[in-house]
């Protein structure tokens, strides 16, 4: 059940509401624009919901800030803006790809760092590995040669 | 028969006693050389699975009779429950998964006693007294803090728990075989102890590490696939992966197994890389453990929560930093005995499964760190952040496509000392096909997205390249008939390869080219989506066994053709009070059609949700054939001969690579 319980918690929030996700009754009439308030709710975390975008919750207050971001857009605020504007408002817990700024830097090269690093322990490991002189195989322990001659007899 | 939860609890109490003795006698007897103390292992493990499985059945059988004066089975079932539905409600809550844990942890250690005859005397000892010493935890974490065999002073006349969302066939096995896959983890874990304590690893080890690996891996396989697919028809909108934290504790313990069960090939077949083996396999199991810290604590959902009732995550923590750490001092302490035989060059299979395994770590490292970051940032930092599928899509999928990349190549260098131009030389053929393959498609498409070229070489480039790594190992003069009699396991790698490649690009193209529509429909008024029309053709209100549905019937055509008719439903549960909707999938080879009926408008019309998803079956079906080409591996004779020596018929050489 491991998976199962937090689950069970995302569905019952997701499935609450009788219908998931933006309606069309919130959406733009200019299909570019309704793209761009697609793409920014996209990145956008439902706050109450589990690990959502606004784009996929029905929660309440998702719809209020799909509305929020499409209003905004209407005005005329960039991509950024709209963004930016929405942080200010719910901090950055909303932000579903986090910031490099600060600590988060630690974040983002874990990946790069450890492969750098990766790839420098092996490069090391096959260096030594292929110079290294070839050992003669050991003999069989007599416990090994026994079970050995049994397996053999079938 | 009232006494049978009671006797449960009693044989569950018996087991931890019996696991105490098991982790402590044969340890000793091992050490002491003793092999009367040794051979306490094996009956005591036989022993304690037995108990462990009466514990089992006795809970099983509260839930199947609703004897609700079990807190657990009023808490969690309901008499009008489908049987499937209340055994599965056995596993379905926190204590009973843990029973269930324990029974399968208690069933891999009788399996490797039973199993485990042609093992040194003492390394069997030792393997099922760590086995046994894990156990004992779990059984301590669950009489002291879990213990599902309580009762209730007053027994109530029905169970609380009929969810209709949680009554699905997909849910229901989706637990279990995670639990198989995580718990089988543990003999590995054990092995390695096991061979760091003996302080000796040898290409036998390996061999009989390798089969606990994969069995574990293809359960892992199994489970992630079932509870992916389950959300992806249940959910309602199609998704198939959230980067959620307790998807990614199952994860990151099948990233580690993928990347050990190649590591033990290296260790079987050239008695190197040994102690980075040993230390797979212990991270594999931690990885398990800590991903059931972060389900069973969940810290991760809230760290509130986790204070304000913080005895179960603080016990499931002891229990990691006990196993782990210890088996991590150990392992610093005595790693360097393990010295590697083998020689071989910078290009060579052994250096391209160092490079899997790099990958796959590396990756396992990102998605780590992604789950952990949120609670880091808040507890050291006070930031409150997210990390969500954006973050996880652009950090984890270069390391995949890499591996993709070199995978092929990789498989097919020779041991020791490959040739890279002559292993270019023979994947020309699949090279060609792939890139004219993505450049077709990358022509074709109207986006400007890399994705789907990219999942489309990727995908052709692993499935080609697997078939000419078979056909080259019919010999020079190309003799398919002999493709019959090659070692399973060549089937098997084959097969997974291929596997890997077909979820690729099932996950590329779903991505890349997935359409969508929100529309309101009006009744008998056609619309158009990507290539196919649909005609809503009305809504109908349909009386089900527990619940009312409006049922949508629509048409969708193709070119002014009737290809298929769908009945999307909106489904209400008014005992439960609770709205579901059940999207209408019409599964298809090349793309499904998504179909999803919302709310009635004022106006007439009905909200409708149109997906149309490319390639999506490809996604499971991949996962089947990576699952299929573990068994495949696991049905080697190799491991057939190791696993029941005395019954094999007499060996012949195994082809040597």
């Amino acid at each position: 059940m491991t998976v199962l319980r937090l689950w069970i918690s995302v569905l019952l929030i997701a499935l609450a509401a009788p219908l998931a996700a933006v309606e069309p009754d919130e959406m733009l009439d200019d299909p570019l624009l309704e793209k761009r308030a697609r793409h920014i709710s996209d990145g956008l975390r439902c706050l109450v919901c589990q690990n959502e975008s606004i784009d996929e919750s029905n929660a309440s207050l998702a719809k209020d800030l799909r509305i929020l971001v499409r209003e905004r857009l209407s005005e005329g605020d960039s991509d950024t803006e709209v963004v930016d504007y929405i942080v200010a408002r719910y901090g950055e817990f909303v932000l579903l790809q986090p910031t490099t700024g600060g600590w988060n830097w630690v974040l983002w090269a874990t990946g790069p760092i450890g492969f750098v690093l990766a790839l420098l322990i092996a490069a090391g490991y096959l260096r030594a590995r292929s110079k290294a002189p070839v050992k003669p195989v050991e003999g069989l322990s007599a416990e090994e040669q026994a079970r050995l001659d049994e397996i053999m007899k079938g | 028969m009232p006494m049978i939860t009671e006797l449960g609890h009693f044989t569950l109490i018996l087991a931890f006693m019996v696991s105490i003795v098991q982790a402590v006698v044969p340890l000793i007897g091992a050490h002491k050389r003793l092999p009367g103390w040794m051979a306490v292992a094996e009956p005591a493990a036989t022993t304690q699975f037995v108990l462990v499985a009466a514990s089992f059945a006795a809970l099983t059988y509260a839930f199947v009779v609703s004897d609700f004066s079990v807190q657990l089975v009023y808490a969690n079932s309901h008499s009008e429950k489908p049987m499937l539905y209340k055994i599965s409600g056995v596993w379905g809550n926190h204590e009973g998964s843990l029973l269930l844990w324990v029974f399968i942890l208690a069933l891999f250690g009788a399996m490797a006693a039973w199993f485990g005859d042609n093992l040194p005397p003492t390394l069997r000892a030792r393997v099922l007294g760590v086995q046994a010493s894990v156990g004992a935890a779990f059984y301590a974490f669950i009489l002291f803090t879990s213990n599902p065999f309580l009762r209730l002073n007053v027994v109530p006349m029905n169970g609380q728990d009929l969810n209709p969302l949680l009554q699905d066939p997909g849910l229901a096995f989706h637990p279990p075989f995670l639990y198989l896959g995580y718990v089988g983890l543990s003999i590995c874990f054990s092995f390695a102890v096991a061979a760091l304590i003996e302080g000796r690893v040898d290409a036998a080890w390996g061999r009989w590490v390798r089969p606990w690996t994969l069995i574990s891996w293809v359960f892992l396989t199994i489970g992630i696939a079932l509870g992916s697919w389950w959300a992806y028809y249940e959910l309602g909108w199609g998704g198939f992966w959230f980067w959620d934290p307790v998807e990614n504790a199952s994860f990151m313990p099948w990233l580690f197994a993928a990347a050990l069960l190649h590591s033990a090939i290296v260790v079987e077949k050239r008695e190197s890389l040994k102690s980075w083996t040993i230390l797979l396999a212990i991270m594999a199991f931690s990885f398990s453990l800590i991903g059931t810290f972060i389900v069973r604590s969940g810290v991760l959902t809230s760290v509130h929560a986790f204070a304000t009732d913080p005895e179960r995550g603080v016990f499931i923590l002891g229990i990691l930093v006990f196993f782990t750490g210890g088996a991590l001092t150990l392992f610093a302490g005595r790693a360097s005995v393990m010295e590697a035989k083998g020689v071989f060059g910078v290009v060579s299979r052994e250096s391209a499964l160092v490079a899997n395994n790099i990958l796959l770590a590396v990756a396992s490292l990102v998605v780590f760190v992604g789950t952990m970051w949120p609670l880091v940032a808040e507890m050291a930092f006070a930031r409150k952040l997210s990390v969500g599928p954006p973050f996880f899509n652009m950090a984890f999928t270069p390391f995949m496509v890499l591996l993709g990349l070199l995978l092929p190549v990789g498989a097919m260098l020779s041991w020791k000392r490959g040739r890279a131009d002559k292993v270019l030389r023979q994947l020309a053929p699949a090279l060609i096909l792939s890139l004219a393959l993505a450049g077709l498609v990358w022509s074709m498409q109207t986006g400007r997205t890399m994705l789907g070229p990219v999942g489309v070489f990727l995908g052709a480039w692993l499935v080609s390249g697997s078939i000419i790594d078979l056909i080259a190992k019919t010999g020079r003069n190309r003799d398919l008939s002999r493709l019959f009699r090659l070692p399973r396991a060549e089937w098997g790698k084959a097969v997974a390869h291929g596997g890997l490649g077909i979820t690729m690009l099932g996950i590329a193209g779903l991505m890349a080219w997935e359409e969508e529509r929100v529309l309101v429909a009006q009744i008998d008024e056609p619309f158009t989506v990507g290539q196919f029309d649909f005609v809503l053709k009305g809504v109908e209100t349909v009386q089900g066994p527990n619940y009312v549905s409006d049922m949508a019937e629509v048409a969708v055509l193709r070119g002014g053709k009737e290809i298929v008719r769908v009945f999307p439903e909106k489904r209400n549960y008014p005992v439960q009070q609770m709205p579901t909707t059940e999207a209408a999938i019409d599964y298809r080879f090349l793309r499904d059609i998504y179909v999803v009926i919302g709310d009635a408008q004022n106006d007439g019309g009905y909200v409708m949700r149109i997906y149309i998803k490319p390639l999506a079956n490809w996604i499971w079906a991949g996962c089947i054939l990576m699952s299929l080409g573990g068994l495949l591996s696991l049905s080697d004779r190799r491991y057939r001969v190791a696993a029941g020596a005395r019954k094999a018929a007499p060996i012949k050489g195994v082809p040597a690579e």
